[in-house]
Order: C-alpha cells, then structure tokens, then sequence
C-alpha cells in the first residue's frame, strides 16, 4: 500500500511538468499578448501608448522573446516556488492565487460532499422504488439540474432568495466582514453565504451522481446475495443498507476523481455571476486580459489539485474495496 | 411414516407472474409433504418451478411473482402438533423473518454469488448467528468457528476473516452451508448445491449434507436437475413439471417402478455404466413449451406417447394413488384411487 502511494506521489511532478508545457502553449495560441490587450484598453478609455512605449515593456516583461525562451523563463521561476508577476495587477501571482486558493478549496468541498448528501439518498429511494411517482420525480429533476447550466441557476435562486427573503446572496462575506481578519464571527458568516454557490455547484453533480447511483444499485439489487440475506432473515431495509448500497457507492468513489475538475470550471462561470473571492474571476480576467503568467500558475494548481483529488479517490477506492486492496 | 405428521406440508401452491406480456404460471397447483429426518428430493428440468416453489416456501419470491393460492405450513418446534401457516404471513414481518434461517435456512444456488465480495464470511455468518439467537457479537464469532468447523473447513479462526473470494469452491459451499446451519434450523432448504462445482467436490459436498442431517436429524428439501444426486441422496422424490407435480413416492418405487410417462422418459434417457451396447440414447421428443403458451390439460400431452385426445389436452388429471406413498398425475392411472387431503 504505501509503495503504492509513494508510486503515484512520485509520478506527480513528471505529471506536472507535461501540463505546464501544454497550458503554455495554449495560453500563447490567441494572437497578440498582454500588451496588445492593455493597449487597446487604454484606446478604449481615451488614453494611448505608443509603440516605442509599449515595446519598451515588452522587452522589459520578456515577451518579447521566442516562447520556448518564455516557458524555460517560467518554469526556472515555477521551480524556484515563485510564480512570477501578474502583468494585471502587478503584484505576484504567489500571493494573488494564495488570498483565494483556501475559498476555492472550501467551496469546491461543500460542494462534493453536498452533492454526495443528495444523490446517495436520491439514488437509493430511486432504485429502490424503481418506476415509482418518486423515482420519476427524481428523474425529472436530475434532468433539470443537468440541463439547466449553473450560472443560471445561480442568477435564479439569486433572485428568488432576494425576492422571496430580502436576501442579498452576492459574495463569500457581508460588507461588514469583506475586509474584516478572521474571526469565528467572520466564519460563521462565510457559512451563511457558502451554502447557496455550493448548492448551485453540487445540483448539476449530484444529478450526474443519482443517476449512477440507481443504476448501480439496480444491479446489485438483483445480485444473488440478496436472496441469502432474505433466507437469513434479515429485514429488507436493513439489507439494502449493508449490502448493495455499499457495494453500489464502490464504483461512484472511482467517479471523484473526474468530479474535482468539473467543480473548478463550474465554480469559474457561478463565481463571477455571484462575485465569489475564489480563483474562478482571477482566472477568467487573467485570460481575456492575456495576463499568461497569471492564467498559466492558475491551471496549473487546477491541475495538481485534480491529480492530488485523483489519488485521493484512487486510495478511497482501496481503502473501502477489499478486492482491490489485496491485489 | 403415514402415522407420523409432517413438519413441512405445502398443499396447492400456486405462483403467478404477472408481466406485460402475459401471465406465467410457474407453480401451478404443488403438494408434498417433508417429514422430519427425511432428505426430500425435487427433480425437474430447468424453468419446471423447482426455484420457485422453495422461493415460495420461504416467502422470498421476488416482484412480479405472486402467490395466488395454497398454502405452506410449518410445524411449530415446540408443539409440532400446531402448524404455522407461512402463506398468510406478511411478507416483511417478524413472524417469516423469524421462520427464515431460524426454522427453515436455504442453501442458495450460486455459491459464487451467495456472499457479498466486500464483507468477511464471518461477518455475514455472525450476522445470521445475531438475527437467531440471543449472543453477543463475540459469542456469535464462537458459534461461527465452530460452525466452520463442523462444515469440515480448516483453520476457521483464520477462514472466518477470509473473503468469499478468497476462497475456492467447495470452500465457499461449505461456508455457505455453515451459515445455513447457523441459525440451528430444523429444515434446509439446498437449490442445486452442486451444480456449480467439480465432481469430486460435489461428492464431499453431499457426503458432508448427509452426515449434518443425520447428526443433527434436520430435514433437507433437496431441489436438484440431476437425478444421479437425486437417487444418492433422497428418501422421497418429487418430480415436476412445466409447474406441476407429475409423480412422488419414494425413491426406490419412483427410480424402480416409475408410473407417469414422464418420469419413465426421465429415467430412460439417464445414460447407463452398464449397458456396453452403442445405441443412441433416447430422448424426450419435443421440447419444453414456452412459459406463456403452456397447454391445456396435462402440461406433458404434447411430449407424451400415451396421451389420449380429447382428454389429457382437455383436463388436468388428479393426483392417483398407486402405491405406497406413490401418487401419479396421470390419466392412464383414473381406475385408481383419488388422493384427497
């Protein structure tokens, strides 16, 4: 087992290495650079910049280099633990990604284990009830909740709530507490604000979710062992519960890993419509803005978090399965 | 034995499901009595309603099968003289959650499948132990080892934290028949327990089913296609088919003097180690009918060499009695007496 994690540990930074030249190459495939961009801003607010000038910063800011030069330019910074200078806001990126990287992480956790809390149940009582008033129920809305993209629900439920409640569900914190240091006043307010964007972000998952869990459990339903727990005598919801719930939950660990990166670029689109402090508005300003180092260290700690979620569900998956355990 | 009250009686049981495409009557009108330390043996070919019939028994038939009409009743262990009737049970209650595994335990038909791959056999064993009697878990882990150990496995204090599939076949049919056991039964119920091993594990298999029964005077209702296993095993035989019972008696009158057209064709297409002769063996001319058109009648007429038209696809013969215990559902035996219960 620990061979096994150290095995998988070990291949991260190989892992890491071909993202980043992949994500390089793909923030720079758009024409023009951060310069061209910042320009054009300025022309649009009335102010310029000649070319003298704007070359100047270039050849200041490097890009006026080949972009394998670039890259190597980076990377050498990258190892060094500093990822480099936002163009935008000229402040590291270190620091800029560090403010929002713990919001994110939280969000996007409220969110899996919220999804889990309503397609475990909804999945049980749909396979349970197969065909039911209920199981349909249940359908309908699992087909909502993924046809409906998120940042629409997040707009909807906005306005209800603040038709409905006077609830003004903008952002992480209250005005009062935007700027305040943490405190366990400031945390709980965090908690009455979380709730509706990790809602929002779970539905779309825990539909996905439910449906796999009632075909699972469906399958197992019909397992023969069934039949031996009934001749035991056992009641059939205490059955259900110890048997193929369990065995059906099995395969959707193995789904966690495809999960996390799924909430990181749901929660980009929901964040920016909610104003959420999380990495999602960062990065998206920091592409249409052309801001490459920004953009870059941004996918590139999306990447290691889904690896690092991958391998986590990978030894979930080991820990609650005896068959692969001890293989 | 006529004198002695039966601990197991099912007397007319009839198992429909209803599906979209029409009704099949898998168990349509069985009667047999299992008397206590006698191996009852229930011989027919696939989809005849052997399954079906133990499922019934135990209240364990499974949506949209339904029990229509009949009735199973069990002695009571302590007044056998009193009868349970399991039939008007609720299906979910107490009362057949008690009767299952505790007085009737049922050896199922696939021993890979039987147990689940992510819980130890012990602690699917002990939990079977806790349902029946009044133990703490450890006492349970105890009557599980040495239930282990009576099923002839080795090492049980290390077996009982093995997973199924850790084990090899005969193993988790032995485990299986531990946890059977378990709950101290008076009946057992075993739906082709060898089927899915090899020959020699089978002959162990049996021998150990034999020795447990005698040890521990239980009856066993054994449900079986092959009639080799059948002959070895059993006092009394059952033969079905299409849903019916066709013949019973005991086994020498059934293997020695069959009486229906059916068990005769049975017994004749059974190959033989000592006839040296190289003809072709015969078989039963046509085939089972499907489940949804079964015919009027006899459900054997349209295979059978001596049915009478105009009478055996018309009516359903009644049970004759033709020997010692042996009944026939056949009209070529309406001279004989009627058995009526």
């Amino acid at each position: 087992m620990a061979s096994y994690i150290a095995k998988r540990l070990l291949v991260i930074p190989l892992l890491l290495l071909v993202f980043s030249i992949v994500i390089f190459f793909l923030i720079q495939a758009p024409p023009g650079d951060f310069m061209t961009t910042y320009s054009a801003i300025l022309a649009g607010s009335g102010s310029s910049m000649d070319n003298e000038q704007l070359n100047l910063m270039r050849v200041d800011y490097g890009l006026d280099k080949p972009m394998h030069i670039q890259y190597f330019r980076w990377m050498g910074k990258l190892l060094h633990g500093d990822m480099g200078l936002s163009l935008l806001y000229m402040l590291p990126n270190t620091k800029l990604i560090g403010d929002r990287i713990g919001l994110t992480v939280l969000l996007a956790f409220f969110s899996f284990i919220l999804s889990w809390l309503i397609a475990i149940p909804a999945g049980i009582f749909s396979a349970t009830h197969k065909n039911s008033i209920g199981d349909y129920f249940f359908t309908v809305i699992n087909y909502i909740g993924v046809a409906i993209p998120n940042f629409f629900l997040a707009l909807l439920l906005m306005w209800i709530c603040y038709d409905l409640w006077g609830l003004n569900l903008v952002g992480l914190f209250s005005p009062k507490y935007e700027m305040a240091p943490w405190s366990w006043a400031k945390i709980g307010d965090l908690l009455s604000h979380i709730w509706l964007p990790s809602l929002i972000l779970a539905l779309g998952g825990s539909a996905r979710l439910t449906r796999i869990m009632r075909a699972n459990l469906l399958d197992e339903l019909g397992k023969p062992y069934m039949i031996t727990g009934r001749a035991k005598g056992m009641s059939e919801w205490a059955l259900v519960m110890k048997y193929p719930v369990r065995l059906a939950i099995n395969p959707l660990v193995s789904t966690i890993g495809n999960y996390i990166p799924q909430l990181f670029s749901g929660s980009l689109v929901v964040a920016t419509v909610m104003n959420l402090q999380n990495i999602g508005p960062l990065l998206l300003q920091a592409l249409s803005m052309q801001d490459m180092y920004l953009s870059g260290s941004i996918l590139l700690v999306y990447c290691l978090l889904a690896i690092v979620g991958t391998i986590l569900s990978d030894m979930l998956l080991v820990w609650v399965d005896p068959r692969i355990r001890m293989e | 034995m006529t004198d002695q009250k039966p601990l197991l009686s099912v007397r007319d049981i009839k198992v429909y499901f209803n599906l979209d495409e029409g009704t099949v009557k898998s168990v349509d009108g069985v009667s047999f009595d299992a008397y206590e330390g006698q191996v009852l043996g229930i011989v027919g070919e696939s989809g005849c309603g052997k399954s079906v019939t133990m499922k019934s028994i135990l209240r364990i038939v499974e949506p949209p099968g339904k029990i229509m009409e009949g009735q199973v009743l069990l002695s009571k262990r302590d007044h056998p003289d009193e009868y349970l009737d399991l039939t008007s049970m609720n299906e979910k209650g107490k009362e057949i959650r008690a009767v299952r595994g505790g007085e009737i335990a049922l050896i199922p038909q696939e021993p890979m499948a039987a147990f689940s791959p992510v819980h130890t056999i012990g602690n699917q064993i002990i939990e079977a132990i806790m349902l029946h009697c009044d133990v703490n878990k450890k006492e349970a882990r105890e009557i599980c080892i040495q239930s282990l150990k009576s099923v002839g496995m080795s090492m049980p204090e290390k077996r009982v934290d093995s997973y199924s599939w850790q084990l090899s076949g005969g193993l988790r049919q032995r485990a299986i028949i531990a946890m059977a056991i378990a709950g101290n039964p008076r009946l057992l119920i075993a739906d082709e327990p060898t089927t899915a091993i090899d020959v020699t594990t089978q002959a162990q298999i049996l021998k150990l089913l034999k020795d447990l029964q005698r040890e521990r005077g239980m009856s066993i209702l054994f449900i079986t296609h092959d009639l080799g296993v059948i002959a070895q095993m059993a006092q009394y035989v059952v033969v079905m088919y299409l849903g019916r019972v066709m013949e019973k008696g005991p086994v020498d009158s059934i293997f020695h003097d069959p009486k229906h057209p059916y068990t005769q064709a049975l017994l004749r297409s059974i190959p033989s180690a000592q006839k040296t002769t190289k003809i072709k063996l015969p078989t039963i001319s046509g085939s089972i009918p499907h489940p949804f058109n079964k015919p009027k009648g006899c459900p054997f007429h349209p295979r059978c060499a001596y049915a009478i038209k105009g009478k055996c696809n018309v009516n359903l013969p009644s049970e004759y009695i033709v020997g010692d215990q042996q009944y026939v559902s056949c009209f070529r035996y309406e001279k004989s007496e009627v058995n009526i219960r």
